[in-house]
Formats: structure tokens, sequence, C-alpha cells
């Protein structure tokens, strides 16, 4: 029997595509498998098992050390193999999105990477992300046999978990990269976890100097908002990436989002575009953000911000 | 030593200049250019070649047309390529991601000089990140994706990049194919002189009979492709500061998302 075959190094995201993928199992009479790779494969193995993987593919050779894509590309491939599968989802995490395409390649398969919609239609995946840096949404069907789609974390929401069968398959032992991990070290700067905020404050080059940015934080106090930013502060390293929302960051869905001397350039735009409510403060009344506003301020975010803050404590 | 570098350059229709009219994007008249990653790529080959003290810089491009290719591949010349590869073929038009990998792969292989072979990491209009590591299974090559810093290193090149929990540090024998970050680097400015130079660089261009290749049929099928819809309400405040921001809270509080 064919099989979807699912695979991501976060387990969190693994269960995900699993919880959707159980579904699309049923409906188009596929199996369901999953791959482990790496430490922990065991233990991770029975969590994708509780969560609906039917046979599961599994190897902690020291090989997986480091998660070289190119090695894990070789190991995916073969799980693939061995269990027919016609549909291969993995996370596009950063390490995901650079192994989805080298797994196409490996299987002569199409691939839509980035995905933030996938949908079953008349018996079809069909496959949402950005295009023209942001400025549509491409819906594209894979016309190979195998199709491969790495799919954003969060797309899919896990329900009530279903237990599959579970079986564990050994993979073989497979050929180290040439790529090896010389240091590894956490990122600076605190986690922030964007996608789960209720109101996000975003700050942009219309701040002149990183010194002015506690006018933005001092905003997002006052609202219970978390701060967030275009991708050029975190260039100026005036804020850490993890703060990036847009195409190169966190794609939000607050219930507002307060723009703040940003221009509304769609390369970040589209990390915000599902909030409920959009507004925002700009010196340019023709900035690109106000076109997608409902409520908008045209006016020098130095006097603004600062009344705004006044007014919001005066609540 | 002398370290021989291919950076594989995409030109994309300027996205700051694509306009939606009734959801289609509008892609007459807009200029193409040498991608913003690309110029990292090529930034960061200089860089290397300069550390390694010689060696060849190509810029390797694939174009399914004419496109004006000859005048926008200048750009990576006067930035300081030595040459360019172009590999023009009709038969490219409508090529997705395996279909540019095949040609890019193909070409590498028929260049043959090439120690390192730098990507960005995505491209500006499409950002697919597939092409690089096609590109490197097609090779047989390690690969190193979101390069930020990029060093020779005993045997080959160090890079640090900085992933979903950490930042790591790869080393790779050559030849390896890596793709970079904008962080990378601050791609260097062109000037009118180095522009005028670039006129005079070595051009090769190859079909892809020349590589041996045939039609690259697609993989995907593109059902739709348009602007989100939105529906906002698109309310501006006048007056001054102080009138401006009482409307503008007390429209926030009315809808919900502002509260006491």
């Amino acid at each position: 029997m064919a099989d979807i075959l699912v695979y991501s190094e976060k387990t969190s995201a693994a269960v995900e595509l699993l919880a959707k993928g159980r579904e699309w199992a049923a409906e188009l009479s596929l199996g369901l498998s999953a791959a482990c790779l790496g430490a922990g494969a065991a233990e991770a193995a029975s969590a994708l098992a509780a969560h609906g993987a039917d046979r599961i593919f599994v190897s902690d050779d020291a090989a997986f050390d480091g998660l070289p894509a190119d090695t894990v590309a070789a190991a995916l491939a073969a799980a693939a193999a061995e269990a027919g599968a016609t549909v291969v989802l993995i996370a596009s995490t950063r390490r995901g999105k650079e192994l989805a395409g080298r797994v196409a390649q490996k299987l002569g398969a199409g691939c839509v990477s980035d995905v933030n919609a996938l949908t079953l239609e008349n018996g079809e995946l069909v496959a949402d992300r950005y295009a023209y840096g942001g400025a549509t949404v491409a819906r594209e069907v894979v016309t190979t046999v195998v199709k491969v789609f790495a799919v954003m974390p969060k797309t899919f929401a896990v329900g009530h978990p279903v237990a599959g069968a579970g079986a564990v398959v050994p993979l073989p032992a497979p050929a180290a990269s040439a790529v090896k991990v010389v240091d590894r070290r956490a990122k600076e700067g605190e986690a922030v976890d964007l996608t789960a905020a209720p109101r996000i404050v975003g700050v942009g080059r219309g701040f002149a100097a990183r010194d002015d940015l506690h006018l933005g934080m001092e905003l997002a106090d006052a609202l219970h908002a978390e701060l967030a930013c275009t991708k050029s502060l975190a260039d100026f390293e005036w804020l850490p990436e993890s703060r990036i929302v847009g195409l190169s960051g966190a794609k939000t869905k607050p219930d507002l989002y307060l723009a703040v001397g940003v221009s509304g350039q769609i390369q970040h735009t589209v990390g915000v575009s599902s909030a409920r409510l959009i507004a925002a403060v700009n010196t340019d009344k023709e900035a690109p953000i106000f076109a997608l506003a409902d409520y908008g301020i045209v006016g020098d975010l130095y006097a603004v911000v600062p009344a705004l803050v006044a007014k919001l404590q005066s609540l | 030593m002398s370290l021989d570098i291919v950076v594989c350059v995409k030109t994309n229709p300027d996205a700051q200049m694509i306009r939606i009219k009734n959801r289609e994007p509008v892609l007459e008249a807009i200029p193409y250019k040498v991608g913003d990653l690309e110029k990292n790529a090529l930034e960061a080959a200089l860089q290397l070649r300069d550390a390694a003290g010689g060696g060849t810089i190509r810029a390797l491009t694939v174009v399914e047309g004419d496109r004006k290719i000859r005048e926008t591949i200048k750009e990576a010349l006067a930035m300081g390529a030595d040459e360019a590869v172009i590999v023009a073929d009709p038969a490219l038009a409508g090529a997705d991601q395996a279909g540019i990998a095949a040609a890019l792969a193909a070409a590498v292989a028929k260049i043959g000089a090439c120690d390192v072979l730098l990507f960005g990491e995505g491209s500006t209009d499409n950002y697919s990140g597939q092409v690089g590591a096609r590109v490197a299974e097609l090779l047989g090559w390690p690969q190193i994706g979101y390069a930020k810093k990029l060093a020779l290193a005993a045997g080959g090149i160090e890079a640090e990049r900085s992933m979903d929990e950490m930042i790591e540090t790869l080393a790779a024998p050559l030849p390896v194919a890596v793709t970079v970050v904008s962080e990378i680097n601050e791609p260097r400015p062109t000037s009118l002189m180095n522009i005028l130079k670039a006129g005079k660089k070595p051009v090769t261009e190859w079909t892809l009979a020349d590589l041996g290749l045939d039609a690259v049929g697609a993989q995907k099928r593109i059902v739709s492709n348009l602007a989100e819809e939105q529906d906002r309400k698109h309310v501006l405040f006048d007056g001054a500061v102080d009138e401006q921001v009482d409307a503008f809270v007390n429209a926030l509080v009315k809808e919900g998302v502002v509260g006491r």
C-alpha cells in the first residue's frame, strides 16, 4: 500500500503533519508512515505512534548527529521507497526546507516549500505559498508520482490524537556526511513566540536610532503586546531575529497588529496579513501599510507614540 | 591557494515594482535585476577568493529567453565576477526548480573548475529555497544552507549558520554547495568604471543541447496565482495629535482589541 510519509526533526511539528495526514490517509486510502532520525529517535517514535503513525522508520545512528541534509535526505528517500510513499510531508523549519529540495531531487519528485495551506480538493493536494515576494499566493499542484511538501509549522491544528499501529522499522546505517558540526551554541536573545501573541506592535525604519526603540517597547507594554520588527531592524541588530515578522520571520495571526514606522513592504506584511485588525502610525500618507490598515494615524511617531501610551495608560 | 567559485545568479522581476491589478500581478515592463541574496553570494565569493589569494569567479545564470540577460548579468560582472556563463534556451520556459537545477548542475559540471558553488538561500521572487539543495544532490556534493559567515579552513570551508533553535558552525571539504543569507555581508556597490569594465569580460552562452540536456518539463501545475483579498476599513484620523490619538484608541476599544 502506498503511504503518506511524515518527517520533522521537531516532534511537535511532525505531530501536526500526522494529524492532517491521518485525515488524508483515510480519504485517499493510503497508509501513514513517519521517520525519526538521530539521538532520541526511539522516544520520538513512540510519540508519533501515539499521534497516528502506522509505521515508523527509526535510526539513532551517529551519522545523523547534527542532522546533515545529505544524510537525512538519503535516509528519508530510502524510507519513502520502502513505504512506497506518494506524499512526503516535511515541516518547513529551516532544516526541513533545506532538506525538502534534496529529498525531492532524490525521489524525482516535484516539491512545494513554505506551504501555508494544503488542502485536498477533488482528490488532489493543492498547496498555497506566497509568490512574488509575498504579493500573491500561488496555489500549486505537484504532478509527479511522488509529491514533496514542506509545510510551515502550525499550519495544521492537532486535535484529539488517534494512535496508529506504530510498527517500528529500523533503517540501515547511512553513509556519514562530509559536513561536520564544529560548534553549536544557543542563540542570543530571549525566546519569543510571536505566532501565539494576541497583540503585536511592529517597529520599522521610521525609528531613527536604536535608542528610540524604547518608545515602541513602552507602547507594547501599554497594549500588553509583543514587540516585533521588520527584517531591516534585525539586520541592523537593533532587535533579535526572533522578533522579525514577515517572509523571513514569523507569520502571525494576532487580534491586533499595530505597525509603527513600518512602510509596509510586502515582505513584511505577509507576516501580519492574517491579523484580525491592522493599525498603523506613519508619517507618509502614501505608505503601503495604510492600504492594509483598518485604522491609521498619519503623523510623526515621535509625537504620536508618547500620546498613545499616555492615552492607553489612562484607560 | 587558488579557489574557483561559481555563483548561481537568478535574475528576478524587481519585487518593489510589482503592482497588483484585479488581484493579478502586473509583470509587464517590470525590469529584471540580479536578486538581492545573489549579490550577497557574489560578495561572499569575492571575499573568499581574496582570502584564498586567487582563483576565478564565474556568475552562472539560467534563462528561458533573451530577457536582456546580457545587460542584467553585467551587474554581477561589475561587482567583480570574472566571467559570466549564461544557459539560455526557450525550452526552459515553464521549467520549475528541478529543471533549473538540472541545467545549473550540468553547467557546473561543464565549467569543471568549481571548488565552492554559491547560491542565495532563496530567490527574491519565489523563495522556494530548493534549487541549491537540488543542484548539490545532482552533483553529489555536500551542502550547507543559510551561511551567515563563511571562511576558508584546513581542507575546505567553515560556515556559521543560524538555525531554528541554535547557531551552528559547520565544516565541509571542497567541493561544496553553500547558500547564504543576507546577514552574511553588505554587497559592494558597483562603480561606473567597473560597469564599463564589465562589458569587456568574457560571457559564455550555452543551450540545453550544449549541456547534453533535453527539454525540461515542469513538475507542478499552478492552479492560480492571485493577490490575497484583504477587506480592511482604511480609516485615517485627522487633526491634532491628541485628537488623532483619542479617535484611534476609541476605535480600538470599540473593536474590542484594547480594553480596560
